[in-house]
């Protein structure tokens, strides 16, 4: 593994707390109702959005999933103007119009989360094949969970990337479970043996160590800038939390107590947490608490949209189709 | 004058805006070799970075298209089959048409689809007949159905200079229709403007792509018992509701012939503002395929299903009656 700096490692775990602490407040907010819809916490996946993201340049680009917070925030996003979007503030990212599931901020180079399994896979495949007629050296990653890996369009993806040799990191974070859905009574044969069915290089990670994910993402990310085409990272992580913020109320059971009790026994904010000193780990947790509660205070406080303008931005164009009120 | 034909033009329109702007390329199936025709000679000029075969990847490779797109590109995919476009349906109107409103505007994702040879071809049977322009209507993505090479040529450039997702349906019964024009007088027709082709003061009939052309030879056959207009939208989303107010106030009759099944057509939506909006003289009638028709190989049960010349006389013949 890497020798990181203390720095190194202070900015890996103000990531992880980070994420951590955003979605134990957004699901404060989500009982409260003032997040409507729900969304879907990653906490306990933390690792893998700051190991990933903290092997990016800030102009790199990703695409998400509905379970897509952290890495939007590892990429770079304002807390506050995430949090003002879960809320549908005219403040959010995108203004209130795309929610929890689809935050996106294209001065990042975040393309947008995205609510379709798998649906983000070709996205970040064209562009890193633009990318890569720009010669600018840019590489994109696409972050989806274990469930994608049967979607036919992510294994078009995988051809398309390798054939064509495209600067793209294919994350999988492999939780376990699709909603209930175990991995074992979904996926036939291997994760990585898909990327490797089409030539990718292909590796299984501990998911819940940042610094090992960032190692296997440097790796990715250095072939990929020359020229070296896709990698596949599977990251073996398991979620803390529901898969939806709608099971604290409903309650469904799919996952045995004491598998629960061992996925929560190795949380990632304890294994980066332990790489820093007592003072600095009290410093960046006095940090991460303003940050979060400077974003909560933000977004309760910014306005809502207008629903005269509910259906501005349609066309980037500006075309208004006719309305649908009987004038 | 030299001849232009509505497959020449489509090549030529793709052709003029690959020269003219760099973000501009063309992606598909066999398009290198130009089974279709419509991409020929463009490998040679632009080579193959930006006249690129695809694997038979339609997901993919319409997912593909709208992050190239995002990135700054321009890109136009052509689809062999307008089938294909169900199987992309999800990649063009759940993630293209949404990216706008859904960020905020941050951006735009102006990808082409083009579908040289869509509707009934004549032997290929229902997999590959259809006409399902509506669907895109319906879902509100920019939808053109050019009827002439001049048309053709033009309604192709403005959809790949457009910010916005376009489908571009090029009816096979249109594509080798050939008029002869000066080439310097090719320009961008804008989207959502219609076109009458011919003037009439007695009925306007809305025709869309290669069934203008019946329109008008029905309104030449007619033209000792009526005066009919042929009014081309050429654009179906969005429609130009006040062109057609402009014809129907000149005639106060309405017929409207389009090559889509009856149910939630876009026939169906004319009719539908007709009776909100327009002032008529007379019920208007349509001429469509049937309710849910799926293209029946043999030839005179393909021709059972689309609508025809005769079709076209009666409906007019009664609205003139009523
Ligand atoms: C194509 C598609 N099918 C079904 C759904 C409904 N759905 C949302 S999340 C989810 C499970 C996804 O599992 P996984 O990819 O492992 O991600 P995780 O939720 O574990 O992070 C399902 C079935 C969807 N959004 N998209
Ligand atoms: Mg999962």
């Amino acid at each position: 593994m890497a020798l990181l700096s203390a720095a190194a490692h202070a900015d890996l775990y103000r990531t992880v707390r980070l994420i951590r602490r955003f979605e134990e407040r957004a699901v404060e907010l989500v009982r409260a109702g003032d997040i409507v819809g729900g969304i879907h916490p990653c906490t306990g996946q933390e690792a893998v959005a700051a190991g990933v993201c903290a092997a990016l340049r800030a102009d790199d680009m990703i695409t998400s999933t509905h379970r897509g917070h952290g890495h939007v925030l590892a990429k770079g996003a304002d807390p506050k103007r995430v949090l003002a979007e879960l809320a549908g503030r005219t403040t959010g990212l995108n203004r209130g119009r795309g929610g929890s599931m689809h935050a996106a901020d294209f001065r990042l180079g975040i393309l947008g989360a995205n609510a379709i399994v798998g649906a983000n896979a070709p996205i970040t495949a064209g562009a890193a094949w633009a990318a890569k007629r720009a010669g600018d050296g840019r590489v994109a990653v696409s972050f989806f969970g274990d469930g994608a890996v049967n979607q036919g369009v992510l294994l078009e993806s995988l051809n398309l990337a390798a054939l064509w040799r495209l600067p793209v990191l294919f994350v999988c974070e492999n939780n376990g479970y699709a909603t209930t859905l175990t991995v074992a009574d979904a996926v036939a044969g291997t994760i990585t043996g898909r990327g490797e069915a089409f030539g990718i290089p292909s590796t299984t990670v501990d998911g819940m160590d940042p610094v090992a994910v960032l190692d296997a993402a440097r790796t990715a990310v250095d072939r990929a800038r020359a020229g070296g085409g896709p990698s596949l990272i599977e990251c073996v992580t398991y979620r803390f939390d529901v898969h939806h913020t709608w099971e604290h109320r409903a309650r469904v059971r799919y996952r045995p107590d004491d598998e629960i009790v061992k996925g929560r026994s190795r949380d990632p904010l304890e294994i980066q947490g332990s790489r820093l000193s007592d003072v600095d780990r009290e410093r960046v947790d006095a940090e991460v608490e303003s940050l979060v509660d400077d974003a909560v205070a933000f977004a309760l406080s910014s306005p809502h949209p207008d629903p005269e303008d509910a259906l501005d931005h349609l066309y980037a164009t500006g075309l208004r189709g006719r309305p649908g009120d009987g004038r | 004058m030299p001849w232009l034909s509505y497959r020449k033009a489509l090549n030529r329109a793709l052709g003029d805006e690959l020269a003219r702007d760099p973000a501009v390329f063309v992606l598909g199936e066999d398009v290198r070799v130009a089974v279709s025709n419509v991409t020929a000679g463009l490998l040679g000029r632009f080579g193959p970075e930006r006249v690129l075969d695809t694997p038979l990847s339609e997901q993919a490779f319409t997912g593909f298209a709208t992050g190239a797109a995002l990135a700054g590109m321009r890109p136009v995919i052509e689809f062999q089959i307008p089938a294909l476009l169900f199987l992309a349906f999800e990649q063009i109107v759940n993630q293209a048409h949404k990216f706008s409103l859904m960020t905020g505007g941050q951006t735009a994702v102006p990808v082409t689809y083009l579908v040289p040879g869509s509707g009934s071809r004549a032997g290929w049977a229902g997999q590959h007949s259809d006409h399902p322009y509506a669907l895109f209507a319906h879902a509100g993505v920019k939808t053109v159905v050019p009827a002439t090479p001049e048309d053709a040529y033009g309604l192709v450039v403005s959809a790949i200079r457009d910010d916005d997702p376009v489908v571009v349906f090029a009816p096979a019964g249109a594509l080798d229709v050939r008029v002869d024009v000066d080439f310097a007088t090719l320009a961008p027709v804008p989207l959502g403007v219609g076109r009458v082709h011919r003037e009439g003061s007695d009925v306007t009939v809305v025709a869309i792509g290669h069934l203008v052309h019946d329109a008008l030879a029905v309104a030449d056959e007619l033209a000792g018992e009526a005066s009919v207009e042929v009014f081309d939208p050429r654009t179906v989303y969005p429609f130009d509701w006040d062109g057609l107010a402009g014809s129907v106030r000149r005639t106060g009759r309405l017929v409207v012939v389009d090559d889509a099944n009856r149910t939630c057509g876009i026939a169906a939506e004319v009719l539908a503002t007709a009776a909100e909006r327009f002032d008529l003289s007379a019920p208007p009638a349509r001429v469509t395929r049937p309710d849910g028709a799926v293209v029946p190989f043999a030839p005179a049960l393909d021709r059972a299903v689309q609508p025809d010349r005769d079709q076209l006389a009666t409906a007019i013949r009664k609205v003139l009656k009523d």
